[in-house]
């Protein structure tokens, strides 16, 4: 017996009771559908969250104060100095460029409408160490830093709210925490990040915001430095360049540093296995169905040799060989499931495209990613489910004693 | 003349229903002859389907030997039973047993398939479908076709493989006198033709008449054996 013609047979059987045909591929059908939208979404998700994460730069490191876990006590605070030491070419070769910032929310309003956002002081370096890319007007230079001038730029989401356009907005005058600021441009948009929207920021000068707004103690305290290394290979080189240089500075003994350093590689892998574990689990769950799905082929496949008993005593009467049966119910129990697993594929890319237009559309771009190596997946193991629950139906089949199943009402 | 196609001595058959032993055959010693027509008959319980069934290699015999076509069937194991019944063995069932969903042809056509004959197979079906006058209805299903044919068919399906022996189980039990009639005139033409030992067992009287030789059975033993 070849393979097509017992691949012929089993469709002809199949077709033969449609109905219960289609209810049983409709178990593996959801099955697979669930696994494949929520890999899909889960691959989408991922995709969305490490792309936000690269647009912070791959050489992109950040310096904050306080070790990394809650041995270390009364943490040394960052300086101004310790910024201007990262940035000597002599003992830090691999860093390009340094941005230290000071952070903190801050009330700006415009006649009458104001706005709780985050303000972030900055040196001119932020822009190119940020990729912050202004849309109109100018950045902050060094002239406003040494003349700690009031001026500020806004996010867009900040002109959205206070003045409900982003254009022509430079000249203006808005309060941040109370005091006239000139708004010299508005940064272009750049979507959500890790810690909720990038673009309800407002930046102003280093100086204006230490010395008006976000007043710390000590005075040269900075919040964050973010450190730019000379390419994305050197970041290793550059962790350890910084940590040596505050080790020294703050003459911390070795492994109890008082900073901690984290790069945007950390970030990735930090947040791709909290999605790679969402993931899993999630299309665990969603795999669960399919088992369940299975179990419902093994049962009609139960029924089905019960209910052709008698055809399958005259199969053997005319010289079937065990084989032979336990190969026509095999065949007819994974093509069963693996037109279901087919269907569901499509399914569950049409349920992973509908979710990804849906969200584009309110607001958050997302593209869910069916791969390959999902379909891949999907197909053999919903084949396999069928051979795996096709294998005691067919083996009873395959065992029957060709007397009495000729004598089966 | 000694050419005997089915040889066997003392064939018993025990059948263990719960605690009670069912001896179903005790010892029956018969040989049949190439080319023959034997009915067997015998009142229900008799044994008559167990040495139909033992016959026909779709069941081992407790005991005694078998020889069939020259080939000892005792000791044979699942497989080697089924290629024997599909090599040397044909059936007729009184309730025709074809596969409804299959047409005339494929139904011919499964004992080649599970032959291994790859080549030709639809030219001997129809060949087959020929023989028993059903050339113009190879493509119709079971339910498109009436008793008669449907019998017809199933003795073509028999046939198909050239088996040694046909084994024709009531054949004419679910059909009317007329269309039995033509059902066992076409059987013994086909025995005529090309020689194929032909076993029926019935109940009917007028059916096993039509036989050379009558074997009858009772309580598992062989009564008599009347030469028609």
């Amino acid at each position: 017996m070849n393979i097509w013609r017992s691949v012929i047979e089993a469709l002809e059987s199949l077709n033969g009771n449609k109905m219960r045909s289609g209810l049983t591929m409709l178990g593996i059908v959801i099955g697979v559908a669930a696994v494949i939208a929520m890999l899909a979404l889960g691959a989408g998700a991922q995709d969305t969250i490490l792309g936000s994460l690269s647009g912070i730069g791959t050489n992109l490191l950040f310096v904050f104060s306080g070790g990394e876990d809650e041995s270390i006590r009364n943490p040394e605070p960052l300086t101004m100095s310790d910024a201007e030491a990262l940035e000597d070419s002599f003992s830090a070769p691999s860093i390009e460029a340094v941005a230290p910032v000071l952070q903190g929310s801050a009330e700006v309003s415009y006649s009458g409408e104001a706005s709780t956002v985050t303000l972030t002081g900055v040196t001119p370096a932020y822009f190119p160490v940020r990729n912050y890319v202004v849309s109109e007007g100018k950045e902050i230079t060094e002239e406003h830093i040494l003349g700690r001038a009031s001026v500020v730029l806004l996010g867009v989401e900040v002109a959205d709210t206070l003045f409900d356009r982003r254009e022509g907005l430079v000249g203006e005058t808005v309060r941040v925490e109370g005091q006239p600021f000139r708004v010299i441009g508005i940064l272009e948009e750049r979507g959500g990040g890790m810690m909720g929207s990038q673009d309800n920021e407002i930046l102003v000068p280093f100086s204006t915001a230490q010395a008006r707004i976000l007043r710390r103690s000590p005075a040269d305290q900075v919040d964050v430095i973010f450190v730019q290394s000379v390419d994305a290979d050197s970041v290793t080189t550059t962790e350890e360049e910084i940590s040596q240089i505050l080790s020294q500075r703050h003459r911390t003994a070795v492994g109890e540093n008082d900073f901690t350093i984290f790069s945007q590689q950390d970030m990735v892998d930090t947040a791709s296995s909290i999605t790679g574990i969402l993931t899993t689990f999630i299309g665990g769950i969603a795999a669960i169905s399919l088992l369940v799905g299975g179990i419902g082929i093994m049962n009609i496949m139960l029924v089905s040799v019960t209910e052709r008993t008698r055809e399958i005593g005259l199969r053997k009467a005319l010289g079937a060989r065990k084989r032979d049966i336990l190969i026509q119910f095999l065949t007819e129990s994974s093509l069963l499931s693996l037109v279901g697993g087919l269907i569901g594929i499509a399914l569950g890319w049409a349920i992973g495209a509908v979710v990804g237009i849906v969200s584009t559309r309110s607001g958050t771009a997302f593209e869910p990613a069916v791969s390959l190596s999902a379909v891949l997946l999907a197909t053999i193991f919903s084949t396999v489910i069928g051979l795996f629950f096709g294998i005691y139906p067919a083996n009873r089949a395959a065992n029957l004693v060709p007397v009495e199943a000729l004598r089966y009402e | 003349m000694n050419d005997a196609v089915i040889v066997t001595r003392d064939l018993t058959k025990v059948y263990q229903m719960g605690e009670m032993e069912v001896h179903a055959l005790r010892g029956v010693s018969l040989e049949i002859q190439r080319g023959e027509v034997v009915a067997i008959m015998g009142p229900s319980g008799s044994g008559k389907s167990t040495l139909m069934n033992t016959l026909g290699c779709l069941d081992q015999p407790s005991g005694g030997e078998y020889i069939l076509d020259g080939e000892t069937v005792a000791d044979l194991n699942d497989d080697q039973l089924a290629d024997i019944r599909n090599r040397k063995v044909g059936f007729v069932f009184q309730s025709f047993n074809l596969l409804s969903r299959s047409t005339a042809l494929s139904n011919v056509e499964l004992p080649l398939r599970y032959s291994g004959t790859t080549s030709g197979r639809k030219e001997k079906a129809r060949l087959a479908l020929e023989a028993v006058g059903l050339a113009d209805r190879i493509d119709h299903r079971p339910a498109e076709l009436s008793g008669g044919q449907q019998q017809r068919v199933a003795i073509a399906r028999a046939l198909v493989n050239e088996p040694a022996i046909l084994m024709a189980d009531e054949p004419t039990g679910n059909l009317d006198s007329k269309v039995g009639q033509e059902i066992m005139d076409l059987l013994l033409n086909l025995n005529k033709d090309s020689g194929t030992t032909l076993i029926i067992i019935t109940h009917d009287p007028k059916v096993a008449a039509q036989a050379q030789r009558i074997i009858r059975l009772h309580d598992g033993k062989i009564r008599e054996e009347v030469s028609a």
